[in-house]
């Protein structure tokens, strides 16, 4: 169903090869020595509150707004401010060290009903696809967060850099089912 | 008769930002609307805004109508809701049409700020309950907190489209896909992103053929385009839905400047005909400005930008605001504007833009 070709503008998926060209992207060596945030800007638009909310200065866009984020990965001590400051809900945290065999993945998530820590949800990848059962480690969502959720999960190592949400748990008050598929 | 020193027509994101400006300035302002509540589309828009911190970037919309809402109340605005502006006479007068009374409000300036309409688009079925523009379903399901279906077909895959998808899932429907006659997404990738990883398919190339349904829409057919549009035989696919949403596009609300007599232009890039006026909003017709998406269809934090411009052109023409700190505030108005139009989205927009200046006759010739 997918079109043959990649990328952003034409599947809503950014490609790999978009994600390594962003200066927001951190190298794998950088993943390997602990828990950073990675950023999936691939586009020029105007928009920089990542950079401001940074108390680390480790997010640098400048003048014009429509550059790409710049990311000093060594800079980043995986706060996750920019988390939910992101309009595009196009940045999460990564964090390669967190248990032997697996990762700890960070995402916004605007959906009610919450997940709870130590629930297993399903987790998905940019297209939605679903990948692993993935427990809840920490639902992080104070006033500041302006009603979007941070929501960490563990997954297995080799899906920690596609593992990009979850499931939309069911609304216990509707019979709506997951959207998806024809 | 009532007056008013400055007499603004419509409460959305640039009129709001309009009467803030000329209030804090000193002018005598009258924001008129002719809806129940002030905010035009600022108050369904529950999504962060993108931008910069002066453009309050990573806020929801909602949020910030509300502070400029309060803002304009501090500043003594007068705000007349579920008032129609019906009529605009060559001496600055507006027939207003409330409570079925019609009375006058003449002013010294006026500013239109009214907007934009959603574009229909026609189809076998279009005409039935359960197909309706996006922006009506934003203000079902945010507005009113009431789910127009369950399973939606959104047409077009522009930010609207995506955005309002976006919103439907929060509010617990399911959207069955996105579709879009382009071959690629008009949106910002990152609102294309929210809602793959959401799980709902994005079908660029395709187009709606049919809403189908007994007494309202039960399903919708679908179908693959070719390169140029249309529809390729056999590629077709039946849907089953309850909404078919359309975001097809806007265009400017411009029917008080027509009735005014400005000079028009046909700009497609920012939605058709829109009021040619200068880079300070005044339009062909002196004391007459606009504001907002009836300039050309642009977004919110533009609106506010080109309101604040207008509300300060408006204010120091009638001498409540020196010329010097005027100039300053419309300086970084502009910067602020300009940071806006950057960059593969806002480049054509603003080239557009400067086509709509230079059409625009400076004004010591206009006076003269």
């Amino acid at each position: 169903m997918e079109s043959m070709q990649e990328g952003v503008l034409t599947t809503g998926i950014p490609s790999q090869a978009e994600l390594e060209a962003s200066p927001g992207y951190p190298s794998a060596a950088a993943l390997a020595r602990g828990p950073i945030v990675v950023i999936e800007c691939v586009q020029d638009i105007p928009c920089n509150p990542c950079e401001l909310v940074c108390p680390n200065n480790a997010i640098h866009i400048g003048e014009p707004i429509t550059n790409l984020p710049v990311f000093l990965a060594d800079e980043c001590d995986a706060c996750s401010q920019c988390i939910p400051i992101c309009p595009g809900q196009a940045i999460f945290r990564v964090d390669m060290t967190y248990a032997e065999e697996q990762a700890a993945v960070s995402f916004p998530y605007e959906f009610l009903p919450m997940p709870e820590a130590g629930n297993v949800v399903q987790a998905v990848n940019r297209a939605g696809e679903v990948l692993c059962d993935a427990e809840v480690l920490r639902v992080q969502q104070p006033r500041s967060f302006d009603l979007t959720a941070v929501i960490t999960v563990a997954v297995p190592k080799n899906l920690a850099m596609e593992v990009r949400s979850m499931v939309r748990l069911p609304r216990p008050w509707s019979q709506g089912q997951r959207a998806g598929g024809l | 008769m009532h007056e008013t020193e400055i007499a603004i027509v419509g409460a959305g994101p640039a009129g709001l930002a309009a009467a803030v400006e000329a209030a804090q300035a000193g002018a005598q302002v009258t924001l008129v609307d002719e809806n129940a509540r002030p905010g035009g589309q600022l108050f369904k828009q529950i999504h962060k805004f993108f931008g910069s911190k002066a453009h309050h970037a990573g806020t929801r919309g909602v949020q910030i109508g509300r502070n400029l809402l309060s803002e304009a109340e501090k500043a003594g605005v007068e705000i007349r809701l579920d008032t129609v502006v019906y009529g605009i006479y060559p001496d600055k007068r507006l027939g207003l049409a409330c409570d079925s009374q019609s009375e006058d409000l003449k002013a010294a300036s006026i500013i239109l700020a009214t907007g934009a309409n959603e574009r229909p688009l026609a189809f076998p079925g279009w005409t039935m309950p359960g197909v309706m523009g996006a922006g009506a379903i934003q203000t079902l399901i945010n507005i009113h907190r009431t789910l127009p279906g369950r399973r939606v077909l959104m047409v077009g895959a522009g930010n609207v489209g995506l955005i309002v998808s976006y919103q439907l899932l929060q509010a617990g429907a399911e959207v069955v896909a996105i579709i879009d006659a382009l071959p690629g997404i008009g949106g910002y990738g990152v609102h294309a992103s929210k809602v793959r990883r959401a799980g709902v398919p994005i079908l660029t190339g395709h187009t709606i053929l049919a809403a189908k349904g007994d007494q309202a829409v039960e399903r919708a057919v679908i179908a693959k385009v070719d390169s140029s549009g249309q529809p390729i035989p056999g590629m077709e696919q039946t849907l089953d839905v309850d909404i078919v949403g359309l975001a097809v596009g806007l265009s400017p609300l411009a029917e008080l400047a027509w009735m005014a007599g400005c000079q028009f232009a046909h700009v497609p890039e920012l939605g058709g005909w829109v009021p040619v006026h200068d880079e300070e909003m005044q339009t062909s017709l002196p004391g007459l400005y606009v504001a907002g998406d009836v300039t050309g269809i642009e977004e919110a934090s533009i609106a506010m930008e080109q309101g604040r411009m207008a509300g300060l052109t408006a204010a120091q023409a009638l001498g409540c605001l020196p010329s010097q700190e005027a100039e300053i505030k419309k300086i970084e108005v502009r910067q602020r504007l300009d940071a806006l139009r950057v960059g593969s989205f806002g480049d054509a927009r603003a080239i557009a833009r400067q086509r709509i200046l230079s059409l625009s006759v400076p004004q010591g010739i206009r006076e003269g």
